[in-house]
């Protein structure tokens, strides 16, 4: 059973990459949603397996570490592994809808969109540093491919600019591998761990620890190094900038908290959690304060990615040189974040592509009337914001109320101010879009009215966001199961 | 889970599926929106009533579940939350019924009727929340409901009303917020307890304490409008007159205030917060909150925003209450919470009909409306009186139940603010009377429609008149069983036992 959910979860993906690659964008469509059905199916068994029977340590081929792949499977791995199911299939359904089929290229869209799903589960399942960075390469490299989908010189500007992001990024955290493997000569994150437990640790491995966050934190947009993600969000197509937004960055961030809290008791520092925190809040202040700025309505989704995106580096300091508990609630929090993020984010962009569809202008003054004739998208688009906002009773408010309590626990009550004034701010972009729409200066329809199940999916993914703040308690027992070497074999 | 545990629950629902439905319904749908409408309203009553016997009879209906790690979501019905709630079941189907004559043929009404429902569904959140966690779910869900409620209109003006509305209630949120999470994190989730959690609290914790109370009524004060947090309140006036009446009456000022009330009685309790030398402080603050709001109310020639300037006076009543920490003062703020909601949206309700069926929104235009309109005539004059505190109205027995409370427990100069008070209403009220049944009308009516035999639509004339008879009756039958002001005797008597 296991061994058929494994296999299933990590070679559909690529198996429907080098099919969809053979087929055209229509029959692309249909092979497409038939894999969708299967990796949901396989993903929500694997978690309901790992739910009901804890998680395990998994060795593809059942080669032992050296050699072979390790994957943990741990209920953090699964619960990424389910909203990357839940978001790709909304994201990959939206687009088989929104994307014109007479275009010629958008064919590539479905295999790089596979490509892409690959990756990230290499990444959630990965244990050990070079697997990570295979998977890391996949999804960046799909990415940027995605991103060219648009077509225009614009978006290939943005998509190059990515690229050499996405590169640099990758060089940096390839140079803090080699440097640990060149001490521990072991890539498996578990033994490195184990290593340090039992050894001196040496001077200058710090160095490592830095060099890879430094490459992470690039390629998840960390202020100041922020300056890619909103070309290459704001220009995709609207299903692209979905799943870059909600699933992409999460990846790196993903790989860099896996790294820190492993390997930051050890190689980090006070001083490197509280910078990194500090980048994290200048990032939620100056990325909604951009949104807020913004003219057109996809631009202030992708500030908002940056923004929101700044919280989940509060991680770095509410786990550093703190008690067990204090650092499992703000574990809890930033999964949270990161996963309400993903729906609310993937949502917005949504609905934020079928207003833009509707109007005919991306600019976000061009909404006046909407509210009207269109209410059903701007609802989502709304409900979506009320998560960032982390207003109840929706995941990011569960999220902000345990960094509250973390920060409050662990005496860093600066963050408090960063917490509410974000919250506040991301308001204030919210509600702008939201004051354009309602300004009632027309009595016709002149809007074009996308088709009822464009409009659906991204009010399933806002629902989603909001019941997470209802139900996080089950979602997070889940989510904290770590995984017990010697089982799934 | 039983049928005791699922009450509360449902009677959050009804509105709440209500509003989905209304959501879902074409604009076309006139009919069967109303009918939805209704009998959502209709059923709350029915399920509120129940629990209202029950909780008489010492029952408890209680639903809660963890929402997240050590903070639970609570859903009870006790006798302070059914003062709110049967308030608020009771005059959201007089402003159902007011809305649907009010928005006949205005576009967007299945876009207003939908928040509409999501905005009672709010305060009836509000009222049911077992626990300062569940209160806030709901008052951030308030506010973000009204907004569409407000800017309604969409003209400039709303708009510009819309974004103060939101700059005050989210910052006052996130200072809530600040203060709860504080508050929880020092001692743990404390549900909403009859007699309070803090006497006999350690001393070392008073500086914690006092600060977390400071911004607690901050954030509360907000939506009560206590000066100077109050300059919401007067420009969203803008709003169509139900929402005005809904949002003076029993939603969003009277959410601030319903938060101060559990805070004061049940998170601190009565004693404590005296003990802690909390009370003083707040009790200035209201104080000088009627008064400034009388004398504004005074200077203001349009008719909406007087009204506007008068809730922000009368609400304070309901906190002064609070400070005078004996049983007859506490009765008094606390019957204020329903008397102030009957008689203001009664008024609101008037002053619609003048402006709807007129046209009239200036005060010196009303000269002679009593003639043209006197079913909403005498039912804004009685509203009138009742504000003043003319006996037997609702207003007096107010006034004479906080007023023997400030004697009582020796604070005189309390009893100096409600004289003052009181003739400043009287002064702001009694020219507008005057000029509707003395005055003779001396132009025509600046844009006057006509309903049949009627002085105005049955939907619009219907509401204020039920309204001002239970405003009279409040007042005439004060002793008898589930009487406003008998109620209270009941919650303030269990309050007191523990």
């Amino acid at each position: 059973m296991t061994l058929g959910l494994m296999a299933g979860l990590l070679f559909t993906p690529l198996a429907w990459a080098v099919l969809t690659l053979l087929v055209d964008f229509r029959k692309g469509r249909v092979v497409t949603w038939l894999g969708m059905a299967v990796q949901m199916l396989v993903s929500l068994g694997l978690w309901a397996v790992v739910a009901s029977d804890g998680g395990f340590l998994y060795l593809l081929g059942g080669w032992q570490a050296p050699l072979g792949i390790e994957l943990r499977v741990d209920g953090l791995a699964v619960t990424f592994v389910l909203l990357t199911a839940v978001v790709a299939a909304a994201c990959g359904w939206h687009a088989s809808i929104y994307l014109d089929p007479d275009k010629a290229w958008h064919r590539y869209f479905w295999p790089l969109f596979w490509f892409l799903w690959a990756g990230l589960n290499a990444v959630w399942l990965g244990g050990d540093l070079f697997n990570l960075y295979v998977g890391l390469e996949l999804i960046s490299l799909a990415a940027v491919g995605l991103v060219a989908l648009g077509g225009q010189a614009d978006a290939l500007r943005a998509a190059i600019r990515y690229l050499m992001a996405a590169l640099l990024g990758s060089l940096a955290y390839l140079l803090g591998v080699a440097l640990i493997y060149g001490q521990f000569g072991t890539l498996s994150l578990a033994g490195v761990t184990a290593l340090l437990n039992s050894a001196e640790v040496p001077a200058g491995l710090s160095f490592a620890l830095v060099l890879m966050l430094l490459g992470l934190a690039l390629k998840t947009a960390l202020f100041p190094m922020h300056g890619w993600l909103p070309p290459a969000h704001g220009i995709a197509k609207s299903p692209v900038s979905a799943l870059l937004s909600a699933l992409v960055v999460k990846a790196s961030f993903y790989i860099a908290a896996r790294l820190w809290l492993d390997l930051g008791g050890h190689l980090g520092s006070y001083a490197l959690a509280q910078l990194i925190g500090a980048l994290g809040g200048i990032a939620v202040i100056w990325g909604s304060w951009l949104a807020f700025r913004q003219v057109k309505l996809k631009q202030v989704v992708a500030y908002s990615s940056v923004a929101q995106i700044g919280y989940l580096f509060l991680l770095f300091p509410l786990t550093w040189g703190v008690s067990d508990a204090i650092s499992l609630q703000a574990q809890q929090g930033i999964t949270l974040q990161v996963i309400s993020h993903a729906l609310a984010k993937a949502a917005m962009f949504l609905s934020a592509g079928n207003l833009i569809m509707s109007v005919g202008s991306n600019r976000v003054d061009a909404l006046a009337g909407v509210s009207r004739f269109l209410p059903f998208s701007l609802f989502s688009f709304g409900l979506a914001g009320v998560s960032l906002m982390g207003l109840p009773p929706t995941g990011g408010f569960a999220a902000k109320w345990l960094l509250l309590q973390a920060s409050l626990a662990s005496g860093q009550w600066w963050w408090l101010g960063v917490l509410l004034a974000g919250g506040l701010l991301s308001a204030a972009y919210v509600f702008r879009v939201y004051q354009a729409s309602f300004i009632d200066d027309t009595d016709i329809d002149h809007f074009f009215h996308p088709s009822r199940s464009l409009e659906v999916i991204p009010m399933i993914l806002a629902l989603l966001s909001l019941g997470l703040g209802l139900m996080a308690e089950p979602v997070l027992s889940v989510m904290s199961l770590p995984f017990e070497a010697g089982r799934g074999q | 889970m039983t049928l005791s545990t699922l009450m509360p629950v449902f009677a959050l629902l009804t509105s709440l599926l209500a509003s989905v439905v209304i959501f879902a319904l074409p604009e076309r749908g006139y009919r069967l929106r109303t009918v939805i409408n209704l009998a959502a309203a209709g059923l709350k009553i029915v399920l509120v009533g129940v629990m209202i016997w029950g909780v008489a009879q010492g029952r408890e209906y209680e639903f809660a579940f963890n929402m997240v790690p050590s903070a639970e979501f609570v859903l009870r019905a006790d006798a302070l939350s059914m003062l709110f709630a049967g308030l608020s079941a009771l005059l959201w189907l007089l402003t159902t019924i007011y809305a649907v004559g009010y928005l006949e043929d205005s576009p967007n009404r299945s876009r207003f009727f939908g928040f509409f429902s999501l905005c009672v569904a709010s305060t009836m959140g509000i009222a049911l929340a077992g626990n300062l966690f569940t209160f806030f779910l709901f008052y951030e869900m308030l506010t973000l409901s009204t907004y569409p409620l407000v800017v309604h209109r969409g003209t400039p003006k709303a708009l510009r009303a819309g974004r103060n509305y939101l700059v005050y209630t989210l910052t006052g949120g996130a200072v809530l917020l600040l203060a709860i999470a504080w508050l929880h994190g020092l001692v743990g989730d404390l549900r909403f307890q009859e007699g309070g959690h803090f006497a006999g609290v350690d001393p070392s914790l008073h500086g914690p304490l006092t600060i977390i109370f400071v911004l607690l009524i901050t954030g509360l004060g907000v939506k009560a409008a206590l000066v100077p947090l109050h300059g919401w309140l007067p420009q969203a006036m803008v709003a169509p007159a139900p929402v005005s009446a809904l949002l003076h009456a029993v939603a969003v000022v009277k959410a601030g205030a319903f938060g101060i009330i559990r805070v004061v009685f049940e998170v601190y309790g009565l004693e404590a917060a005296e003990a802690m030398g909390l009370l003083t402080g707040l009790a200035l603050v209201a104080a000088f909150t009627i008064i400034y709001g009388s004398t504004r109310a005074l200077y203001q020639i349009d008719l909406k925003r007087r009204l506007a300037f008068s809730t922000i006076s009368q609400v304070a009543y309901i906190v002064l209450g609070l400070c005078l920490f004996g049983p007859l003062g506490v009765t008094g703020g606390l019957v204020h919470l329903v008397h102030q909601g009957i008689m203001k949206i009664t008024l609101f309700f008037c002053a619609g009909n003048y402006a709807e069926t007129l046209g009239v929104h200036r005060i010196d235009e009303l000269d002679g409306a009593g003639k043209r309109m006197p079913g909403t005539s005498v039912a804004f004059t009685l509203g009138a009186f009742g504000m003043i505190g003319a006996p037997p109205l609702a207003g007096f027995i107010t006034k004479w139940t906080m007023g023997s409370g400030a004697l009582a427990v020796g604070m005189d100069w309390v009893v100096a603010v409600l004289v003052l008070s009181s003739l400043l209403n009287a002064a702001y009220f009694l020219p507008i009377v005057h000029r509707l049944w003395f005055a003779e009308q001396h132009q025509a009516w600046p844009h006057e429609r006509r309903w049949g035999r009627l002085e105005t639509s049955a939907w619009l004339l219907w509401p204020p008149l039920i309204t001002a008879v239970l405003m009279v009756l409040a007042g005439i039958l004060a002793n008898v069983p589930f009487s406003p002001l008998s109620w209270v005797e009941l919650i303030v008597a269990r309050e007191a036992a523990l």
